[in-house]
């Protein structure tokens, strides 16, 4: 039994780096071959080769880089706001008891309401635009970060909050040289989740707050125009961005946190 | 050298509240160490040694009975006084020299002086060549030496030592005990060991502080007149030894029955879970 794997890894032969493009590339062939061979007539299958001209003729034409543009603006500007703030809120959390007593409590009641929930509200208070969408963006980076702050600080060791009143430590000392450095790996992590989180409520902002420009939007308008080239177009391209923001954070993190060894891999 | 340092402890007290009911730890302490003198405390777990450390090193308060360093009492802590724990406690995130400089951060000195310092204490415990490794590259051993090195590098008067080879292997101990007794010879300044190991005690000490537990009191005081270096086969260390060791056969009854108040809730009872600011 043991020695099946192996045997057929052997007959394979793929090289590591490859193996993980096995899979995608099988389904491209399994679309194109479906097409070719038109084991499907329906309009909603196209051709690889029509969503290639398509890119083509998105990226060419600028279409593409506007529409990224703004979702990336959008995306970014939440994130930043959010973990901003989730910082600041989810230190003080840490930091002071009479704080979290005071509002933490509504804070963890807060938390528990999907994210999609305050569309309606946001879109009374701030409307369909871009306040709208960066709000709602903020909120989606913020939860996150907030409580990974707050319980990466509550988790710093107490043997090392010792060594700093040994040694004499301010408390501002403490926060910066101690408090902050032993909870980083929890608030990067926190931050990590939420550079995801924004980047999938930023698609979501714009299926449900309709209006102004952005990748999702894009797909929206292929969806309606039974544009299915255009649709897949905008998976993929949402698919790359989210890989690669999720790829430049892992490797930021793992970069900051290499103090840890190799406890922490890149992802 | 000529450091500072005489400590006065007398009828020193401390007992903790475990659910309500007072637990004594510490009954009765006694002791006058000398400025430049090694003292080891050894006993049982459950004797009050580590609270006895933590005392003086100022982490714990509310004590009765009188600590006095130089003739004035003790309260809070102080760059006067180093600790090295048990567990070495290196910041992970700094490397080596990092680690040691921090230790300086309210010293007073020009970063030209700290630098300087902080490279004659690399060199006192050896660790040339890493000072620029992150702890998770160090061994037990060579952690507790930084972690030696950072308590030593604000020049305190007195060094308090936790069990501080406690979770090293034989070989690395003896070669610690070994280095420790010849950073004490150069620094010339008081330390006070406290340990379990009672070979280790006799090795190191001027002193051999014997404590009884529940409460922890001061059972006998074995002077150690032996030259340096200590040769541990030597009959009259051997003597030593057994005459320590006997303080503790003297009552098989509270020495074989199992803790009752094990130093656990000690821990737990007065470390601040996290740090906070009293807003």
């Amino acid at each position: 039994m043991s020695d099946t794997p192996i045997h057929l890894g052997r007959r394979l032969a793929i090289p590591r780096a490859l193996r993980g493009w096995v899979l995608p590339i099988a389904l491209i062939v399994l679309w194109w071959a479906a097409v070719a061979f038109g084991w499907s007539q329906s309009p909603l299958l196209v051709a690889p080769s029509k969503v290639w001209d398509t890119a083509v003729e998105q990226i060419v034409s600028g279409k593409l880089f506007s529409a990224l543009a703004a979702s990336l603006w959008r995306d970014l500007a939440g994130f930043a706001i959010g973990s901003t703030v989730g910082l600041v809120f989810g230190t003080a959390l840490g930091l002071s008891r009479l704080f979290e007593k005071m509002v933490g409590p509504t804070f963890h009641t807060v938390k528990q309401i999907s994210l999609f929930a305050w569309i309606p509200l946001i879109s009374v208070w701030f409307g369909l635009g871009d306040t709208a969408k960066v709000v709602f963006l903020s909120l989606a980076a913020f939860f996150p970060v907030v409580l990974n702050t707050f319980e990466g600080i509550r988790a710093v060791p107490a043997d090392l909050l010792e060594v700093s009143r040994v040694l004499r430590f301010t408390r501002r000392q403490t926060l910066w040289r101690v408090v902050i450095p032993a909870a980083s790996p929890s608030i990067f992590a926190g931050i990590h989740l939420a550079l995801i989180y924004a980047w999938l409520a930023t698609l979501g902002a714009e299926y449900l707050l309709v209006s102004g420009k952005g990748i999702g939007n894009t797909m929206i308008d292929g969806r309606e125009n039974f544009w299915m080239d255009l649709v897949l177009f905008g998976v993929i391209v949402v698919g790359t961005v989210g890989f690669t923001l999720n790829w430049i954070a892992g490797h930021i993190e793992a970069r900051l946190l290499r103090w840890r060894g190799r406890s922490v891999a890149a992802h | 050298m000529a450091h500072t340092g005489t400590l006065d402890i007398s009828h020193l007290s401390k007992q903790y509240d475990v659910k309500g009911a007072a637990l004594p730890v510490l009954e009765d302490i006694t002791l006058t160490i000398q400025p430049g003198e090694f003292v080891s405390v050894v006993g049982t777990s459950g004797c009050g040694k580590s609270t006895l450390l933590r005392l003086i090193v100022g982490l714990e308060d509310d004590y009765r009975g009188e600590i006095l360093l130089d003739g004035k009492r003790v309260v809070g802590t102080s760059l006067q006084r180093g600790i090295v724990f048990q567990e070495h406690r290196l910041f992970p995130w700094l490397t080596v020299e990092q680690n040691i400089s921090l230790a300086l951060l309210n010293s007073g000195l020009s970063e030209g002086d700290q630098f300087r310092t902080v490279q004659s204490h690399i060199d006192l415990v050896g660790l040339n060549g890493f000072e620029h490794a992150y702890p998770y590259q160090l061994s037990g051993g060579m952690s507790q030496r930084v972690a030696i090195a950072r308590a030593l590098v604000t020049r305190p008067d007195i060094l308090l030592l936790d069990e501080p080879f406690g979770a090293l292997d034989a070989l690395t101990r003896a070669y610690l005990q070994q280095e420790l007794h010849r950073i004490w010879e150069a620094e010339g300044i008081t330390m006070i060991l406290v340990t379990h190991d009672v070979e280790e005690a006799v090795y190191l000490g001027e002193r051999v502080v014997v404590m009884e537990p529940r409460p922890g009191r001061i059972r006998r005081i074995v002077p150690v007149d032996l030259a340096h270096p200590r040769e541990r086969s030597a009959p009259a260390f051997s003597r030593i030894r057994d005459t320590v060791l006997r303080e503790f056969g003297d009552k098989p009854a509270a020495a074989a029955a199992p803790p009752l108040a094990p130093e656990v809730p000690v821990v737990t009872d007065h470390v601040p879970l996290a740090f906070q600011f009293a807003i």
